[in-house]
């Protein structure tokens, strides 16, 4: 069983990159459990065709500590089995406890069944607090990708993560590379390759901008649930199985701040 | 004193007013003193150290020796792992135990530090032969039941192996939040019937030490690292109670294959027939030694000849949930009542099993888990009791109402030798049912009008 966590900047698309390469490992046979670790529990909408899922935080809040396994676990796209750990509203409450409690409670629920091949964690923004690195703690997501652009902030976004990770390397957490998924900004496959590069990692998919994947996510389905023959379709595909042959896990040296901008310096983005 | 507590009841959800149950890392503080020279370190801010040991010394009346993180601001908004790292080069440094049992705090577990990776980072702070182990114990959880059972697992996690060259037929016993006149009484048991056992947590000899005029940091009992160690190897492990100790029982099968004989705490004549039983087919022996059938006998007789005092009366019972459920079926041996059997604890399991007990025996039941005294004194205005058996806390009911209350599980805060005396085996279903006739005989004596009052009874 292998246990993904997806990390990356708000709004970068990490969800729907994860959705779409989740569903094209299901057309390879694979079992997965997909955890949706973020408040707004929208990790496992475009598999589950919609905001369907209970969260296990309501639940734990509505029915206790008796909590049955069935009720916070729906089965979506391909027979991917969809948990979201939910969260507090904006501006209350404490969001990474959250995630701590949730994965706590699916691991003593028994969700994670022997017959899974691939667990993965998407987890919100930046790993602002501990909560937020429960997936990757001892024993939990071991490979760990990093979806960036050429954008500044999510650049600086990746490299924070990066620290994170470093910091849970005794435990076995390990980088397996940066995914970049497109802004249109110029250079930026070279970009995200010298970035991964200097990380000591690599760029393990370039994923162009298209708009159908925006189609696809106004009828709520991946990619590949849509139009399975459509160009992007197979840039999931790929992804999938990059990852799926992935041998190079790292732990990431972080760039210092000068490095990260004289990097975005080289490749003309800061000072244009 | 409770005259406000109104009788018409109001389902609550977010309330809690006299809570039966109190935090986790009480439960895992009282467990790891279970271990030979062994300090406890609580992984949080002070204040939650000062009350753990505190409470726990007010019930047993001995010292509680315990460190803390001592988190400030600062170690909230950046995480304790330098607290942590500073704490267990002190630790080792200045009181030298041979264990070091971390338990986390509210605080340490919503801030989500990883405890485990703290401590594999700090390896090197910690001497040749020298063990850190840890649990997590968020008080938002469970019981301090709940912190007593997590903390055995870690000693499991931590502590146990399996060597398989000394396959010796051993029996590993854990004996549950109980006292440690309780787990004397266990070991005796054990001793009578011959098996080979280990038992852990063993808080004898620790939180009932004698006085020899000289401080001891660490006491002379506790489990020995090198029992827990072996306890990967070992036959079968006997827990008993499914809340307390279960959990530990389940870690060495999951991870050793040791079998789990899941027994309730030996209180009351059935339990510990069964409880006698059970390791007599462990042990092989085909007869109990004759000394414990006499021991038998003997509550025998006096359950026979005292009946007529305690048959029939109405029981108020709570506590924690392991003491609360075999207590009930001795109620029921007794023939009495048990009407109200109510713990703190959260579990669906507790409810369960108490109506298994109960069957039809007790038309009037009500049962509730993770409940409050508040719910239990409401109860009673609407229909009374003539006993409550419970914890101190039941006193405030007990002088609201009039009913006497036998003080029985944690914590005895108001009477002394509590923790010396055993509840468990035969021995002690004789000294509860004595106290449970006294409690009913002194209320008849208290209030006899002169020609009422009986010089036999
Ligand atoms: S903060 Fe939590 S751990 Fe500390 S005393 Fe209060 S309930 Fe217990």
């Amino acid at each position: 069983m292998r246990q993904i966590a997806i990390y990356g900047k708000g709004g970068i698309g990490k969800s729907t990159t994860m959705q779409n390469t989740v569903a094209a490992l299901t057309e390879l046979g694979k079992h997965i459990l997909v955890v949706g670790c973020d408040p707004k529990a929208d990790s496992t909408r475009l598999l589950l065709h919609g905001l369907a899922q209970k969260t296990v935080l309501d639940t734990l809040r509505e029915e206790g500590e008796d909590v049955e396994l069935d009720i916070i676990i729906k089965e979506g796209f391909g027979g991917v089995r969809c948990v979201e750990s939910g969260g507090p509203e904006p501006g209350v409450g404490c969001a990474g406890r959250g995630i701590i409690t949730a994965i706590n409670l699916l691991e003593s629920l028994g969700a994670y069944t022997e017959d899974l091949d691939f667990i993965f964690y998407d987890v919100l923004g930046d790993v602002v607090c501990g909560g937020f690195a429960m997936p990757i703690r001892e024993g939990k997501a071991r490979e760990i990708y990093i979806v960036a652009s050429g954008e500044m902030m999510a650049l600086y976004a990746a490299n924070n993560i990066c620290k994170g990770i470093k910091k849970f390397a005794s435990g076995g957490a390990r980088l397996g590379g940066i995914i970049c998924n497109s802004r249109k900004v110029n250079n930026e496959l070279e970009l995200l390759t010298a970035f991964a590069g200097k990380l000591g990692s690599q760029l393990v998919q370039f994923i162009p901008r298209d708009n159908v994947v925006q189609r696809a996510e106004i009828n709520k389905k991946t990619v590949i649930d849509y139009d399975p023959r459509e160009k992007q379709a197979e840039v999931y595909r790929d992804l999938a199985n990059n990852i799926l042959g992935n041998e190079k896990f790292v732990v990431p040296n972080p760039l210092q701040e000068e490095e990260l901008e004289s990097l975005l310096m080289e490749f003309g983005l800061v000072g244009v | 004193m409770l005259e406000a507590t109104p009788k018409e009841i109001i389902p609550r959800k977010a309330l809690r007013i006299n809570p039966a149950k109190t935090c986790q890392p009480i439960g895992a503080m009282y467990a790891a003193l279970g271990i030979h020279r062994c300090l406890p370190h609580s992984h949080g801010s002070q204040g939650c150290a000062s009350y753990h040991r505190m409470h726990l010394t007010r019930h047993f009346r001995d010292p509680v020796m315990a460190s803390t993180s001592s988190f400030t601001e600062g170690a909230s908004v950046f995480g304790g792992s330098s607290n942590l790292r500073q704490a267990i080069k002190n630790i080792f440094h200045i009181y030298n135990p041979d264990v070091v049992a971390i338990h986390t705090t509210c605080l340490s577990e919503t801030i989500g530090d990883d405890v485990p990776s703290i401590i594999r980072s700090a390896q090197e702070l910690i001497p040749e032969g020298k063990h850190v182990i840890h649990a997590n114990t968020p008080s938002y959880v469970g019981s301090h039941i709940t912190g007593f059972a997590n903390m055995t697992v870690g000693m499991v996690r931590c502590l146990a192996k399996k060597n398989n060259a000394d396959i010796s037929c051993r029996i590993n016993i854990i004996p549950g939040f109980v006292e440690p006149g309780d787990i004397r009484e266990i070991k005796r048991l054990v001793r009578l019937l011959e098996i080979p056992g280990n038992i852990f947590p063993d808080t004898s000899d620790v939180l009932d030490s004698p006085m020899t005029g000289r401080l001891n940091f660490y006491p002379e009992g506790g489990a020995r690292v090198e029992t827990i160690e072996a306890s990967g190897s070992a036959e079968a492990t006997v827990s008993l109670g499914s809340f307390s100790s279960l959990p530990a029982a389940l870690e060495l099968n999951v991870r050793y294959g040791v079998e789990v004989v899941s027994l309730k705490v030996p209180i009351g004549i059935e339990a510990t027939d069964r409880f006698v039983m059970r390791l007599l087919a462990l042990s092989g022996r085909k007869t109990p030694p004759v000394e414990l059938a006499k021991e038998r006998g003997r509550l025998v007789d006096l359950m026979t000849d005292t009946c007529y005092q305690y048959q029939g009366k109405r029981v108020a019972l709570f506590g924690d949930p392991d003491l609360v459920i075999p207590m009930t079926e001795f109620l029921l041996s007794l023939g009495m009542q048990p009407v109200y059997c109510l713990t703190g604890t959260p579990g669906r399991k507790f409810v369960e099993e108490i109506k298994r007990i109960c069957d039809r025996r007790v038309p009037d039941l009500r049962v509730e888990a993770g409940a409050d005294l508040f719910l239990l004194h409401q109860w009673i205005k609407n229909e009374k009791v003539d006993l409550i058996i419970g914890n101190t806390y039941g006193k405030y009911i007990s002088k609201a109402e009039g009913i006497p209350l036998v003080r029985y599980g944690f914590p005895i805060l108001d009477r002394i030798a509590y923790p010396y005396f055993p509840n468990v085996g035969y021995g002690g279903a004789m000294r509860l049912l004595e106290k449970i006739s006294t409690a009913l005989l002194d209320k008849q004596d208290a209030e006899a009008s002169d020609e009422q009052f009986e010089l036999v009874m």
